[in-house]
């Protein structure tokens, strides 16, 4: 077998030098076709993905009070618990709270940053992209640890505004990869054609860039809230007795007090966030579907 | 610090406009963009960096430099055992997401773009899932008398994965496959199959045209996901402290064990910029292997692309 051959072998396969039709077809009729023991290992996969999260939900509407698995009976005990306990309610409530807070502030300063930096380039602009990303590489336990002993001194452990500033930390940079990559289909002319037509750069900003960026903002945010609202290790450290998210009550309830009620909060909130997060992908393909014929 | 963040929307405007006429007078980059970027910067510099830079000097003991906080790291006797530990339990969860990654990741690459993007969203469901939602399933799964154990039990074996760390690796693998299965899907999509079909003609065999021809071209990849999943879980607190034992107990625990209990601020400071050194002396090897330089930030694109 020499190299010729092999060359010459190489130049036959090569889509320009043949039609490309027929050799599509051949390469689908089985010659090349993924085999069976593939298929069960990525169902496998798949099954380990998506599955041992379902356990929750036989689990939620458990009667029984301890957390054995299969459940016990059937009842709406957990979900009564749930939704009549103070303690979980004000987790909620907090965990709400300090994400749509933190969202917030992450998406404003986030698509700021992101519309700033699409104007610069060179090593400086470079250097500050990868600052503002350095969270998402930071081990969370190293944040956590090191913005408790700083938070501790500016009295901001416990604190409403301390679970907003660290939690708008982490999402910044979610926002900052979205709107980027919104941006980068963007064309730079449509803001000069504003201008030229008389129009201030808040108005530009309001009625071009905005509405054409609109869906990265969007995805951004939500990735910002999601990230805040799910946030457990941080949340941890900066806990107090008067003060804490429904991540930190979840993880008392495993830990400390052994309640089942974790199964049916766990339940909701796989549910809801699996529904925010579906919702424009389906969205999304049916208005492509739409748009094709 | 908040104000400045909330002038954010007020600032994004002149950017704006100076851009229509920085296009129009050649490119120099006008400060306004520049001041577009303080208010995130200010957030992250406040929140993130000042406290990284503070335990940091804690940690040297600041103004008298010493290194003793450091020393008594590797001198201490547990803390180096905890280490290897948590190297050891990193390791047998990267074994087990490339396993299950690296087939997974081709399997992607050959089917149709239907049933690609349900691929796709299946990696991604860890990630939507809540921490707590999924580590509590995992203790449900897990524990004496539930599934796996019932299931081992037909065999005669008693089975408990709770508590141990093989039961924490497992638990941890489902969380960072993505981290595997992104960057192996980009490497993969990117090999040429007709190399492949070109072995076959010319008589070698499935296994050999694989080992010789596929897996080197795909190795880049692996390299970077290999990395970036024994990296993220080096720092991995809540999945260890709730399926694991005090007894042995990963890095991230002895942290916050040092921090919130013993109060130890400059050995918890010296440990943290210990496995924070450590963290990004692997990134930045993966990032200049594999090239792909946030496949953490890559899942947030890769939703945003799904949307549009």
């Amino acid at each position: 077998m020499t190299t010729t051959t092999r060359a010459a072998e190489l130049d036959r396969l090569d889509p320009e030098a043949r039609p490309a039709a027929p050799r599509r077809r051949r390469r689908d009729r089985g010659v090349d076709a993924v085999p069976w023991w593939l298929r069960l290992v990525v169902a496998v996969v798949a099954l380990y993905f998506v599955l041992p999260t379902l356990f929750v939900i036989p689990m939620s509407f458990s009667s029984s009070t301890t957390f054995s698995f299969p459940p016990e009976g059937f009842s709406l005990d957990l979900y009564r618990n749930f939704f009549t306990d103070p303690v979980w309610l004000t987790s909620l409530r907090n965990s709400v709270f300090v994400a749509a807070v933190a969202a917030t502030l992450a998406t404003v300063v986030g698509t700021a940053a992101a519309v700033g930096l699409h104007h610069l380039t060179g090593r400086l602009a470079g250097l500050a992209r990868t600052v503002l990303m350095i969270s998402l590489v930071t081990p969370g336990i190293v944040v956590a640890v090191v913005v408790y002993i700083s938070f501790l001194k500016w009295h901001l452990v416990g604190s409403f505004a301390g679970y907003v500033l660290a939690h708008a930390a982490l999402g910044t940079p979610f926002v900052l990869v979205s709107v980027t990559s919104a941006l980068s289909g963007f064309d730079p002319k449509l803001l000069r054609a504003s201008a030229s037509l008389g129009a201030s750069p808040l108005r530009t900003f309001a009625r071009v860039t905005m509405p054409l960026i609109s869906r990265g903002i969007v995805t951004g945010a939500v990735f910002a809230f999601v990230t805040s609202f799910d946030e457990v290790v941080i949340a941890l450290f900066l806990r107090s007795p008067t003060f804490q998210t429904l991540p930190v009550q979840m993880f008392n309830s495993v830990t400390f007090e052994v309640d089942p009620t974790i199964a049916a909060t766990s339940s909701l909130v796989v549910t809801v966030v699996t529904v925010v997060c579906l919702l424009p992908l389906l969205l999304g393909s049916r208005g492509k579907k739409r748009q094709e014929p | 610090m908040t104000d400045l963040a909330r002038s954010g929307p007020a600032r994004t405007d002149p950017g704006g406009a100076a851009s229509g006429r920085t296009g129009a007078a050649g490119r120099r980059p006008p400060r306004p963009h520049w001041l577009l970027l303080l208010p995130a910067l200010a957030l992250i510099g406040v929140v993130l960096l000042l406290p990284l830079a503070q335990s940091f000097l804690r940690s040297v003991g600041a103004p008298d430099l010493t290194d003793e906080h450091y020393r008594s790291l590797f001198t201490d006797g547990v803390t180096m055992r905890v280490l290897l530990r948590t190297a050891k339990t990193a390791l047998l969860v990267t074994v087990i997401a490339f396993a299950l990654g690296y087939p997974y990741a081709y399997v992607m690459t050959r089917v149709g773009p239907r049933m690609r993007a349900v691929l796709l969203v299946i990696v991604l469901v860890p990630f939507w899932t809540s921490v707590m939602a999924r580590n509590f399933a995992w203790i449900l799964i897990l524990q004496r008398g539930g599934p796996v154990d019932q299931f081992f039990g037909l065999f005669g074996l008693d089975v408990v994965l709770y508590g141990t760390v093989t039961g924490v690796a497992i638990a941890m693998s489902q969380v960072l496959l993505p981290f595997m299965v992104l960057p192996l899907f980009s490497a993969l999509s990117g090999i040429d199959r007709r190399l492949l079909l070109a072995a076959r003609g010319l008589g070698s065999s499935p296994v050999v045209a694989f080992w010789k021809i596929y897996w080197p071209l795909s190795r880049a990849g692996v390299t970077a996901g290999l990395i970036l999943v024994f990296t993220l879980s080096l720092g991995f607190y809540v999945t260890p402290a709730l399926l694991g034992t005090p007894q042995e107990s990963l890095i991230a625990q002895l942290l916050a064990q040092r921090t919130t209990q013993l109060l130890d601020f400059q050995g918890a400071g010296a440990l943290g910029v210990l496995v924070l050194a450590v963290t990004l002396a692997l990134v930045v090897w993966a990032n200049r292997i594999g090239g792909t330089v946030s496949a953490i930030g890559v899942v947030a694109t890769t939703g945003t692309k799904e949307q549009r």
